[in-house]
């Protein structure tokens, strides 16, 4: 199973190589290649052209446990501290404000995606990544980095929504 | 060519007249198709075994896990012996494990697992274990199938006749095999008789914690103590150990410890001499023993070195220890379900003893004595005999029960498990094993309430068995299917070291209480980085520690510079996932230990002394993500004057 990621993985990079997204450095050395001829017969479905982290889905709710959110207009703010402190124990690994990391960055996220989405994505990665075309397209996007189930609660979830509300 | 056609024919003859057996059996009394023996063992994939066997490694000093019926192993429990690949004894966290009196001892031979008990019923919570060579009884909690507690035993010498539990865990117990000097000093081996001591220690297990202590030891007459068991039901509160070498030979015992025509099973009543122990009887005497802790929170061990136990003398608590004659060196020394019947497998004979137990409590009462040994009284063989299993078998070591009145007994001599009645002592069945069989386990057959339904039969040698892998070849253990009137040979697989004795129990009991992860909020490791923004590098002298996290699929810090040749530089790994099944590895070039392999929100240490200037890589080494070939990190070491300071990042 891992290994057949993984080998996805590499064909993958193979064909990010070949697009020549990378700019060219001072130093170091740059790929300028045609695709061969096997690799221009690989069938690269055609997908959204925006990229999944910039697409804006508000009416996604996702996969999960998650129906309905229901937020206040005010920020509740004890709430929201407690989202950060869980935040910086679980996801800071991964995710940093206002810059791409291992994942996307978590500011402005309620501008792209409905809280409930955004709770799912927390709670049910694992589903989310397969079940979700949007999720499914990020974790593609983030090249096979999974997004980490670190077994938050519903609580805890909710309130790291609550922080993302203040970035 | 000759040979192997001939072993050929032998075999499909032997089987020939096996299934024509197991047929009569079958058609008696089910009129059913014999069903395929691999039927019976095969677990499809992705399914559950019914059962756990934990099955001892003997010298490899581990305890191995397996499923039954299919005898699939799932993991290899590190107990006395260093193992690399989890990091056991190598990292810092579980050295003090492995410390004794006698310093690291990195090695033990591990014999014989115990499952706790709860009202005679195995409960599932720890399987306590022995180690031989340097006396040691691990516990092994059974939330996180990891060894928490390690308690070295004083004043004893080859620890066999353990780790043995009572009816509600109140105490695991420890005898010695060989006797000792007690306490230990200069003077000639042949003045053994009279003058050693075999010691049987008592520990109790806290019911909150598991803690165990040394509560006491008893010193008893220098004789062999080779296997043990408490009494139930009735005979609780009781335990009892066969002994061999009442000759007290301290030589060639292969001749001089089998002279007498019998030996004895020491019948040891236990809550008499708690109760004196309670009462302030006993003696403190000093003694210098080691007592090593794992704590969950804190993810790291502690060794205390404890410098005095209690020593009860069997002649100061009167009517607390008898004697019960049992012939020719009794190996095995097994309790029925009911309580009533103590089984004594006399290894140099063809018959088992059985004694009763409420015949031995009439003979204590009525004086029924034949004589004394060092103050403790011999009951009178024919008044505490219940009878005689007459096997025909030859080597009997050991019994187990079903819950259905039968006992199964190994004969390492003859290679055969034989099938008896308990109380009309009546052979019903007999089936070979491959070969030379030690041990067996019927699950939970060393309780008041056995699972029954299977059997395991150990055994030492294999020969033509498998493969052939050199002159070393696997041990193994042998299924049989014991519902029926007939044992049935289902299934023979390999096992890691000597498995010499096991413990099962039903899987659904511990199952569920196996966890998933460690809580990174209830992490204290001392070192513990348990968020990404307390990652650091901090100097004192010529030490390093670096605060490290790691989760898929990078290492932060994952580049650091300032390291200088001559340093010793601690890398405290916490790994940040808390999902299930998510461990990650590390090692870095030239580390003179093994690697570390942590556990969701788990902190572990090792150490790395650099001796050449470079810039080195370290790695994760547990495949864990499509992009753990990615998960790699590099650390410059400078000369050991260079005045580079220390340095470290992430993506920059
Ligand atoms: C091991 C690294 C890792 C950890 C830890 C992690 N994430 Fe993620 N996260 C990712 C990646 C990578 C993605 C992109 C989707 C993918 O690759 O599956 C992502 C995606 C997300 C998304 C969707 C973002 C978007 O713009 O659509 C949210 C929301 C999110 N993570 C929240 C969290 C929270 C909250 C935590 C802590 C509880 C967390 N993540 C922990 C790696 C991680
Ligand atoms: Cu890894």
């Amino acid at each position: 199973m891992k290994m057949n990621n993984y080998h996805l993985l590499i064909l993958f990079s193979v064909l990010l190589l070949g697009c020549g997204e990378k700019e060219t450095k001072k130093e170091g050395f740059s790929v300028e290649r045609q695709k061969s001829a096997t690799e221009q017969k690989v069938d690269v479905p055609e997908t959204n052209t925006v990229k999944a982290s910039e697409r804006i889905e508000l009416s996604n709710k996702g996969v999960g446990p998650i129906q309905s959110v229901v937020l206040n207009a005010e920020i509740d703010q004890a709430m929201a501290a407690e989202g950060k402190a869980v935040y910086d124990q679980m996801c800071l690994a991964c995710h940093r404000v206002g810059k791409k990391f291992i994942g996307p960055p978590p500011n402005n996220i309620l501008q792209r995606r409905s809280p409930e989405w955004v709770m799912n994505m927390i709670l049910n990665p694992d589903a989310m990544v397969k079940e979700d075309p949007l999720a499914k397209d990020l974790l593609q996007e983030f090249n096979g980095s999974p997004m980490a189930n670190q077994s938050l609660t519903e609580v805890q979830a909710r309130a790291v929504l609550e922080y993302f509300r203040t970035l | 060519m000759k040979k192997l056609n001939y072993f050929i024919m032998t075999i499909i003859g032997f089987t020939a007249l096996l299934s024509s057996c197991n047929n009569q059996g079958k058609g008696a009394s089910s009129g059913a198709l014999a069903s395929s023996a691999a039927e019976k063992v095969y677990v499809a994939p992705g399914e559950h075994d019914e059962f756990y066997a934990f099955i001892s490694g003997g010298f490899s000093g581990q305890l191995s896990v397996y499923g039954l019926p299919s005898g699939r192993l799932f993991k290899v429990i590190p107990v006395f012996s260093q193992d690399a690949e989890k990091a056991w004894g190598y990292n810092e966290e579980t050295k003090p494990m492995l410390n004794t009196s006698h310093g690291f001892v990195p090695w033990d031979d591990a014999h014989h697992p115990d499952i706790s008990q709860t009202n005679g019923e195995l409960d599932g919570r720890y399987v306590f274990i022995n180690g031989n060579n340097t006396p040691r009884i691990a516990k092994v909690d059974l939330s996180v199938f990891e060894t928490t507690e390690i308690i070295e035993i004083p004043n004893s010498a080859g620890n066999h006749s353990s780790a043995f539990v009572t009816e509600n865990t109140e105490y695991v117990v420890a005898g010695t095999r060989f006797s000792v000097p007690v306490p230990q000093r200069d003077m000639p081996i042949n003045e053994y008789k009279g003058n050693f001591k075999g010691a049987l220690s008592f520990l109790s297990v806290n019911p909150d914690d598991g803690r165990m202590n040394i509560e006491f030891q008893l010193l008893m007459p220098g004789f062999d103590y080779d296997l043990s068991h408490p009494g139930r039901g009735n005979s609780h509160g009781w335990f009892f150990f066969t002994t061999y070498n009442t000759e007290e030979a301290n030589s060639l015992l292969e001749v001089n410890a089998s002279q007498n025509d019998k030996d004895f099973i020491a019948a040891v009543n236990w809550k008499k001499i708690e109760e004196y122990v309670k009462g302030g009887g006993g003696t403190k005497m000093p003694a210098n023993y080691a007592h090593n802790v794992y704590d969950d929170n804190t993810h790291t061990a502690t060794s205390t070195m404890k410098k005095e136990v209690l020593v009860v003398n069997p002649v100061d608590v009167p009517g607390a220890i008898f004697y019960l004659p049992t012939p020719k060196s009794p190996h095995g020394c097994d309790v029925d379900p009911t309580g009533e019947y103590i089984v004594g497998a006399g290894k140099l004979s063809a018959d088992l003893t059985v004694h009763s137990f409420t015949k031995m409590l009439n003979a204590i009462e009525n004086k029924k004595f034949d004589g004394e040994a060092y103050g403790i009284p011999i009951l009178k063989f024919e008044d505490v005999l219940a009878g005689t299993v007459s096997s025909g078998g030859l080597g009997p070591l050991h019994t187990e029960f079903d819950a259905a009145g039968n006992a199964y007994t190994t004969f390492f001599i003859s290679s055969e498990v034989v099938k008896w009645k308990v109380g009309s002592w009546e052979v019903v069945d007999r089936q070979p094993c491959f070969y030379s069989v030690g041990h067996l386990m019927v699950p939970g057959g060393n309780s008041r309430k056995p699972f029954g339904k299977y059997l395991v039969a150990m055994n030492k040698i294999t020969k033509d068995r498998y493969l052939p892998t050199g002159p070393e070849v696997t041990q193994s253990a042998q299924l049989y299917d014991i519902t029926g009137e007939k044992m049935e040979l289902l299934l023979d697989f390999p096992t890691i070291g000597e498995p010499h004795y096991a413990a099962g129990i039903a899987a659904d009991i511990i199952k569920e209480r196996s966890r998933k992860i460690f809580n990174l909020t209830d992490n204290k490791h001392k070192y513990a980085t348990t968020s990404d923004a307390d990652v650091k590098v901090e100097r004192n002298g010529k030490e390093v520690h670096v605060y490290m996290t790691t989760i898929r699929s990078h290492f932060n810090p994952d580049n650091i510079e300032g390291i200088k040749v001559g340093d010793k530089v601690y890398f405290h790994v916490t790994n940040l996932e808390q999902d299930y099944d998510v461990p990650h590895g590390v090692s870095i070039i030239g580390a003179n230990t093994s690697e570390l392999l942590i556990m969701p929100g788990q902190t572990e240490t090792f150490v790395w002394e650099p001796k050449q200037v470079g810039v080195w890589p370290f790695y994760c080494t547990d495949f864990c993500s499509a992009l753990h070939q990615e998960m790699q990190g590099y650390v410059r070491v400078s000369p050991e004057n260079s005045n580079i300071g220390l340095s470290w990042s992430l993506g920059e």
